[in-house]
């Protein structure tokens, strides 16, 4: 059977034939299963944001092809639009794309577009609110009388609403304070349960990536450095520190722990801390 | 894709052109403009004409881009031409068919015509080419200063005009990501009938406007806060000076005029 | 005359829209902020930190109270430009605070608002770029540069006009780690070798961690306040309100839990690890 989605030999060139001629991607391949969590991470102008925007069609390809069920999404007029539907896709502040005059209208956009009936909209539009966390009573009011964080979780719950089998976010907690924060990502974490859907996460956020992460793929210079899961990319450490990304703070304190001599592997979440300390004391981590 | 839209057409240089001071190219080209109208022969056209090929040599900016910038304007060229060959009065008849006469007459008007719009066009290419956007609006600020006296808000008016200049590709920006977004959820801009075309619009269009008033709320807050109390009291860090090549200039342009003037006393 | 900022008693509510009542900020908000220090004011959304902010600067003006900045009533109008003189303000979007399509006439903005003479203000602007790194940058356009760059030529803006304090509003907010790194590194050396008082209003902890003094603010109040060390070992304290504390003392705190009896003032991974390993090496 053909993978979910398999991204083969992709290559994007911006401004090609100018002396602003400049390579986005760089023959990128790889391949996504359904209920997967990925983190993206790269910093900026590593091409990320340009390859979440080739898995739903938004851009295409130069060279190479993206294909979802083993279908190229740019076979033909159709094939794309359906994509842009199974792959929904988040942007970086997405509360600035509400338009519409009450946060209903605003999340039924996206299932209207898709020539749903108004009864499937409908129970679309209530899922969705509920999988963001949002009180029904809000659904007749403004989107742009709400507060920050409310904003960002209408406008999530707007792509929620298609139902995408693979949902791409592009720094989803962006600004927000971290109990914000720990909400959005556990309202992300319950649509993968719920629908047994792809996500793919970018993030500058080490500590949140190898957090929610089974899977990271790290983005250098218009190619992929790393596609491993986060205890074998965070190994590389030294390698991520001149990509110029952070590495999770736990990790550096345990890169210490083992300078000084202590017999640790480098760890990455806080749960994995406790434990390998908790071993080395010679207790079990429930003492 | 949006992004590629240049905006300004400035070419940064280093000629004597360029480091004109903006108010006295403001001026010469006015001059210049002048010249072109009062020119009704050959010789005249030819004098402005040697006059702009001069100056743009000295600016050493290629030939090439005052093409590529007339392309837009080639259908008010044609149309001036037509207007001018079939509907000039005459009396050497070269073709008459039907209701259509095309004199000698018509030819050469719709000639000088043509040949006068492109000058215009080129002379005022010149100007943008040479000059930052910033530089020319200073030099706009402080011609109409005089009219201070008469209340029209001068400094005002150039300030928005910096902002509108210092914006246009944050904004340009900003509609591109909302489209991407609004696309990627099912928003179709490429089909349908005009009305459903325009409607398709308005996700793009109240994002958009509800994001410039925040921007230029937060811009007038910011303003305030680095001490803005409007143009009183404002002084500028590059201040305009009048150097011996502004002087050179003005000469150039007054003799440019005298020629065409006297030229056109002999008849010519 | 050593108080930067001295906040007493202040009142402060954003009127309500039609029929809907005020909201309500501040109560009784006290608040002193010395001269030459780094203060760092943590809070979760909402819990009126910019509107503090905006304060310090005259462009909010208390209900109730008063704000003194260098000894001057914000709400005194004869002093409003002194006192936007003393302290400048940093916003978190860069590209809504940049006023000029170049770099250094942006920069030129408040002296030339000021009044200075050409040669002064050229004098500040050059100086103000080479302070923050981007006087490389002086001829380019503004929307080309990388947000770090951006909100360095925005901080070279409201240094130009040499205020003894500067306030920034969540700067790093909307930057990559490599531009929040840029930001950091130019406070926290404007604040060492100018100077300058610096009040920062972040929510990132380990920003608030590189600061002399934390104060947390929640619902309108003080609820925290002293050197980074004293605030983040509150770990209780800090949940309570919707915030953490850096990921270090977090460990501690849950090792503790466990019986570990480590000190919660470990802010940076290195001493953490050498904490750690005085506690477990044989």
């Amino acid at each position: 059977m053909a993978p979910f989605l398999e991204v083969k030999n992709l290559t994007q060139k911006y401004s090609a034939g100018t002396p602003f001629e400049h390579t986005a991607l760089d023959d990128v391949s790889f391949t996504l299963d359904r209920g997967e969590f990925i983190g993206v991470i790269g910093h900026t102008g590593s091409g990320k944001s340009t390859l979440m925007q080739h898995l739903n069609g938004l851009l295409k390809p130069d060279s190479g092809s993206v294909l979802l069920d083993g279908t190229d999404i740019w076979q033909d007029k159709k094939t794309t639009r359906q994509t842009r539907f199974r792959v929904g896709l988040v942007f970086q502040y997405p509360e600035y794309q509400l338009f519409e005059e009450t946060v209903y209208k605003d999340i039924a956009f996206g299932p209207k577009n898709m020539g749903l009936d108004a009864a499937e909209i409908d129970r679309r539009v209530r899922e969705a609110t509920a999988a963001v966390g949002l009180d029904d009573a809000l659904l007749t009011v403004s989107p742009f009388d709400l507060s920050g964080g409310q904003k960002r979780r209408v406008a999530i719950a707007g792509v929620l609403a298609m139902e995408p089998e693979l949902l791409i976010l592009d720094e989803p907690t962006a600004g927000l304070d971290p109990a914000g924060r720990e909400e959005i990502l556990s309202y992300i974490d319950g649509y993968r349960k719920a629908k047994h859907a792809t996500i793919m996460m970018v993030s500058h956020s080490m500590g949140d990536v190898a957090r929610m992460a089974d899977r990271l793929i790290v983005m250098n210079r218009a190619r992929i450095a790393f596609d491993a899961a986060p205890e074998q990319v965070f190994r590389h450490a030294d390698e991520l520190i001149k990509m110029g990304l952070d590495i999770p703070v736990l990790t550096r304190v345990f890169m210490k722990l083992k300078e000084l001599g202590l017999p640790v592997e480098p760890v990455y979440t806080e749960k994995q801390a406790v434990a390998a300390l908790c071993a080395l004391r010679g207790g079990s981590a429930d003492a | 894709m949006l992004k590629d839209v240049t905006l300004g057409q400035y070419f940064p240089g280093k000629s004597v052109i360029h480091r004109l001071d903006p108010r006295t190219k403001l001026l010469v080209l006015i001059g210049y403009i002048v010249a072109l109208f009062l020119a009704v022969s050959w010789a005249s056209y030819g004098v402005v004409f040697v006059f702009l090929a001069g100056s743009i040599a000295i600016s050493g900016i290629p030939v090439k881009s005052f093409f590529k910038g007339m392309k837009p304007l080639i259908f008010i060229l044609v149309f001036t031409g037509i207007l001018n060959l079939f509907f000039t009065q005459g009396e050497t008849v070269l073709v008459h068919f039907w209701k259509i006469t095309i004199t000698l007459e018509g030819v050469i008007r719709a000639f000088f015509m043509i040949f006068r719009i492109l000058l215009l066009i080129t002379g005022t290419f010149l100007l943008t080419y040479t000059t930052s956007p910033i530089a020319l609006t200073d030099g706009l600020e402080s011609l109409l200063s005089p009219l201070k006296k008469i209340k029209l808000p001068v400094h005002e008016l150039s300030m928005m005009m910096c902002i509108a200049l210092r914006f246009i590709p944050t904004l340009i920006e900003e509609t591109d990501k909302i489209m991407s977004a609004q696309k990627a959820r099912g928003a179709d801009f490429e089909s349908g009938k005009l009305m459903q075309r325009v409607r398709a619009l308005v996700p793009i269009l109240v994002p958009l406007f509800i994001s410039a008033f925040r921007r230029a709320d937060e811009l007038a807050t910011a303003m305030e806060c680095r001490c803005y109390q409007g143009g009183d009291g404002r002084t500028k860090m590059k201040l305009l000076h009048m150097r011996s090549w502004d002087y050179y200039s003005f000469l150039a342009g007054a003799v440019v005029i005298a020629a065409v003037c006297v030229l056109r006393s002999f008849g010519l | 005359m050593n108080k930067a900022i001295s906040v007493e008693h202040l009142k402060y509510a954003y009127p309500g829209v039609d029929d809907t009542p005020d909201i309500v900020v501040f109560e009784d908000l006290n608040l002193q902020i010395e001269q030459g220090s780094f203060v760092a004011i943590l809070g979760g959304n909402g819990c009126g930190k910019s509107t503090l902010a905006k304060h310090f600067n005259s462009i909010l003006l208390p209900c109730g109270g008063k704000v003194y900045v260098y000894g001057m009533d914000t709400s005194d109008e004869e002093k409003l430009i002194a006192v936007r003189r003393c302290t400048g303000m940093v916003f978190q979007n860069p590209d809504n605070q940049i006023v000029a399509n170049v770099v250094e006439e942006d920069v030129a903005f408040g002296p030339e608002n000021l009044g200075f003479a050409s040669p002064e203000i050229r004098n500040r602007v050059d100086r103000a770029l080479k302070q923050v790194g981007m006087y490389e940058y002086r001829e380019h356009a503004p929307h080309l540069l990388s947000g770090g760059q951006k909100q360095r030529v925005a901080i070279a803006g409201v240094i130009a006009m040499e205020p003894k304090c500067i306030v920034l509003d969540e700067p790093t907010a909307m930057l990559d780690p490599r531009g929040r790194a840029e930001v950091m590194e130019t406070i926290t050396r404007l604040n060492a070798e100018k100077g300058i008082t610096v009040i920062l209003i972040t929510h990132h902890m380990d920003e608030a961690a590189q600061a002399q003094r934390v104060v947390v603010l929640h619902g309108g109040k003080v609820a925290a306040d002293g050197t980074p060390e004293e605030v983040f070992s509150q770990v209780e304290l800090l949940h309570g309100i919707g915030l953490a504390a850096p990921d270090t003392v977090e460990l501690c705190w849950e090792l503790n839990k466990l019986g570990f009896d480590l000190p919660l003032s470990s802010l940076d991974p290195d001493d953490c690890a050498q904490i750690l390993y005085e506690r477990l090496k044989v």
